[in-house]
């Protein structure tokens, strides 16, 4: 089966992000940069499923020519190839699906897995304009009931169970009041939530196999998608910084200034 | 000039600075306490290559470069030295003297294995009575028909216990002294070959460190490991090598110190503000960072001497010199920055300090390094 992965590049969760003064984004210099983490859960989950049932994965990214590095970390994780949009500039969630949709009509592959949000913006958009745009059904916050530290997750079973005709996926989904197991058609569109598995280091063998493995470069343009934003950001600003706490003497005073103050119980 | 690392070197800094802070960094006080060997660990790094980093591909290693193992060993020491030493010992050592010297029987014999990480290499050079002066080794092989009989003892052999695989350097001509060394590959089970562990180390303390002591051991002379009587001579090609390593395991332990202490710094209090605020701390830092980055600097040409072919055994020696000696002034400070907590075990910058200690002194103590490195200046 063919199996396409985004790998978004994203500010390192490490990272000191402050705004800039006048609003207009955040301080980019000296910020450090990595894959979306829910994307490369994503890459994982691909490389398992390819394991298992045999074929390809190929990685997408969309972005300036700085988010080679981010195919080439899945390339060195073990996917086959990659698709790089080459694009600079503001993309908002409609263009990215677009785009997105292009590659896959291209690729043809059996199943799209992408992070359910990526954790720069944190909107949790794409995933579901693509399945809507490819008219593919979708499996969103796709995770599993086996913990982190079963023996599955030890043997990189994949979650992601495909039906033995090969024409359909079951998929388990983290939702508010516990799990929602779904069976879905391929193809389809999956997006990862934080307990799919844990994703595997990039070893040196990988990481040199990685240098020789193709990247295509492909344009909005070459695609035929207009990426002009629909959506403006007007302003950048810091959450308010959080006001220094009280010491209360005991216990009587803590429950009368909840129940009184903070009207809380 | 461009002191940027190449893509793969970047690619490789960032999957050990995660594996480090998942499978590493939480432990590394536990193992040191307990001098515990943390097998399991060592084997995932060998699933990831990190074992047979200079191995070529046919005998299943990354066949990355010197530079390659100086930012892995430099990122693994950050926050365990005592692993990085393990690293740096099985890569530059053991697996090395096969990997340059070998014949194709004993790389295809021996190299998949230990780049895999199923067998560790260990190298036998320091006996009881040589350290300093390598080529007064005691250790004997005589030759018995197409066999040699190996008799003697070897001092402070990293993976000594845990090791499989040991080459053993020894005497075949006596009487031509370090003309007339040779090296043998020797596997662990060998009759009157055994290994007794050497505890109570003041640091590298979850590094497995033994004494080998062979009495009477028969290999066949296949186990002979490059040419007759010229083992010493290739024994110095591999220690230089070797000592862009140590180099680089200094600057690790130099810069976890530095990083712990800019937290520690920036977090404690007194006389009413952080202590990162007192000029005579942040002088220390200023030092601190100062000579940490100009070590790298040493180590990285070292590297990319020996990589690119260049005649390297001056800046391998300068770069560990420098490096180690910074190290050890970069965890000294560390602990002073961080006072009586310091100097306890609740904090890692002991640890940092006494194992940088070992840098000073293994694969050639630093008045060596003195000694190559002046002798290369008045050469010729």
């Amino acid at each position: 089966m063919k199996i396409l992965v985004t790998a978004k590049r994203v500010e390192d969760p490490e990272s000191k992000i402050k705004v800039k003064p006048d609003g207009s984004g955040i301080v980019q210099e000296g910020l450090k940069y990595k894959i979306n983490p829910f994307d490369e859960i994503g890459v994982e989950e691909g490389l398992r499923l390819a394991a298992k049932h045999g074929g390809e994965v190929v990685v997408v990214s969309i972005g300036g020519k700085e988010v080679q590095e981010q195919l080439r970390h899945a390339l060195a994780m073990g996917a086959h190839r990659a698709v790089w949009v080459n694009h600079t500039g503001t993309l908002d969630q409609l263009a990215l699906a677009g785009l997105l949709q292009k590659v896959a009509e291209k690729e043809k592959p059996d199943m799209v897995i992408l992070g359910k949000q990526s954790i720069d913006d944190d909107q949790n958009q794409v995933g579901q304009y693509l399945a809507e745009f490819l008219g593919w059904s979708q499996a969103t916050f796709a995770s599993k009931v086996e913990s982190l530290e079963s023996e599955q997750e030890k043997n990189k079973v994949p979650a992601l169970q495909v039906g033995a005709d090969g024409k359909t996926v079951r998929v388990v989904r983290e939702v508010d009041n516990g799990l929602a197991t779904l069976e879905c058609a391929l193809p389809a569109v999956v997006t990862t939530d934080l307990r799919l598995n844990l994703p595997r280091y990039a070893s040196l063998p990988g990481i040199m196999k990685a240098k020789s493995k193709p990247i295509e470069e492909l344009t909005p343009e070459k695609l035929g998608v207009d990426v002009t934003p629909k959506i403006q950001v007007l302003k950048m600003s810091s959450p308010p910084p959080r006001k220094a706490g009280i010491k209360v003497p005991d216990v009587a005073t803590l429950v009368d200034k909840l129940r009184n103050e903070a009207k809380a119980v | 000039m461009d002191f940027e690392l190449p893509e793969s070197h970047r690619a490789l800094k960032a999957s050990l600075k995660d594996f480090c802070e998942r499978k590493v960094k939480p432990y590394a006080r536990e193992w040191d306490k307990d001098e515990k060997f943390p097998m399991e660990v060592v084997r995932e790094l060998g699933q990831l290559g990190v074992l047979g980093m200079l191995v070529a591909e046919e005998y299943g290693g990354a066949a990355m470069d010197s530079l390659a193992v100086a930012v892995a060993v430099e990122e693994i020491a950050r926050h365990d030295g005592s692993l990085a030493l393990t690293v740096a010992s099985h890569n530059g050592l053991g697996t090395s003297h096969i990997r340059v010297f070998g014949n194709d029987a004993q790389k295809r014999k021996y190299l998949p294995k230990l780049a895999s990480g199923e067998w560790l290499g260990a190298w036998g050079l320091t006996e009881p009575g040589s350290g300093s002066d390598a080529s007064g080794l005691k250790t004997t092989a005589v030759r018995k028909g197409d066999k040699w009989i190996l008799n003697g003892a070897k001092m402070f052999i990293t993976q000594g216990t845990v090791g499989h695989v040991f080459v053993v350097l020894a005497l075949t001509t006596p009487e031509k002294r370090q003309k007339g060394i040779t090296a043998f590959i020797l596997e662990k089970g060998l009759p009157g070959f055994s290994q007794r562990p050497i505890h109570g180390k003041l640091g590298m303390r979850s590094s497995d460190t033994a004494e080998l002591i062979l009495e009477g051991v028969e290999v066949p002379d296949s186990q002979r490991l490059g040419e007759l009587d010229h083992g010493f001579i290739d024994t110095l090609k591999i220690l230089d090598k070797g000592r862009i390593t140590i180099g680089a395991l200094a600057v690790g332990l130099g810069r976890g110190a530095m990083e712990e202490s800019v937290r520690y710094a920036r977090e404690r209090t007194a006389f009413g503000q952080p202590i990162a605020e007192f000029q005579g701390l942040r002088w220390m830092f200023a030092d601190m960072k100062t000579e940490i980055d100009a070590a790298r600097l040493l180590v990285h040409r070292s590297a990319w001497m020996a990589d690119s072919g260049q005649p390297y055994t001056q800046a391998a020696s300068m770069a560990k010199l420098f490096a180690s000696e910074a190290a050890m002034r970069a965890c000294n400070k560390a602990v002073q920055i961080h006072g009586g907590y310091g100097y306890t075990r609740e904090f890692p910058v002991e640890r940092y300090l006494r194992d940088a200690k070992l840098c000073e002194i293994g694969e050639g103590t630093s008045e060596i390094q003195r000694s190559i490195i002046a002798r290369e200046i008045f050469k010729g």
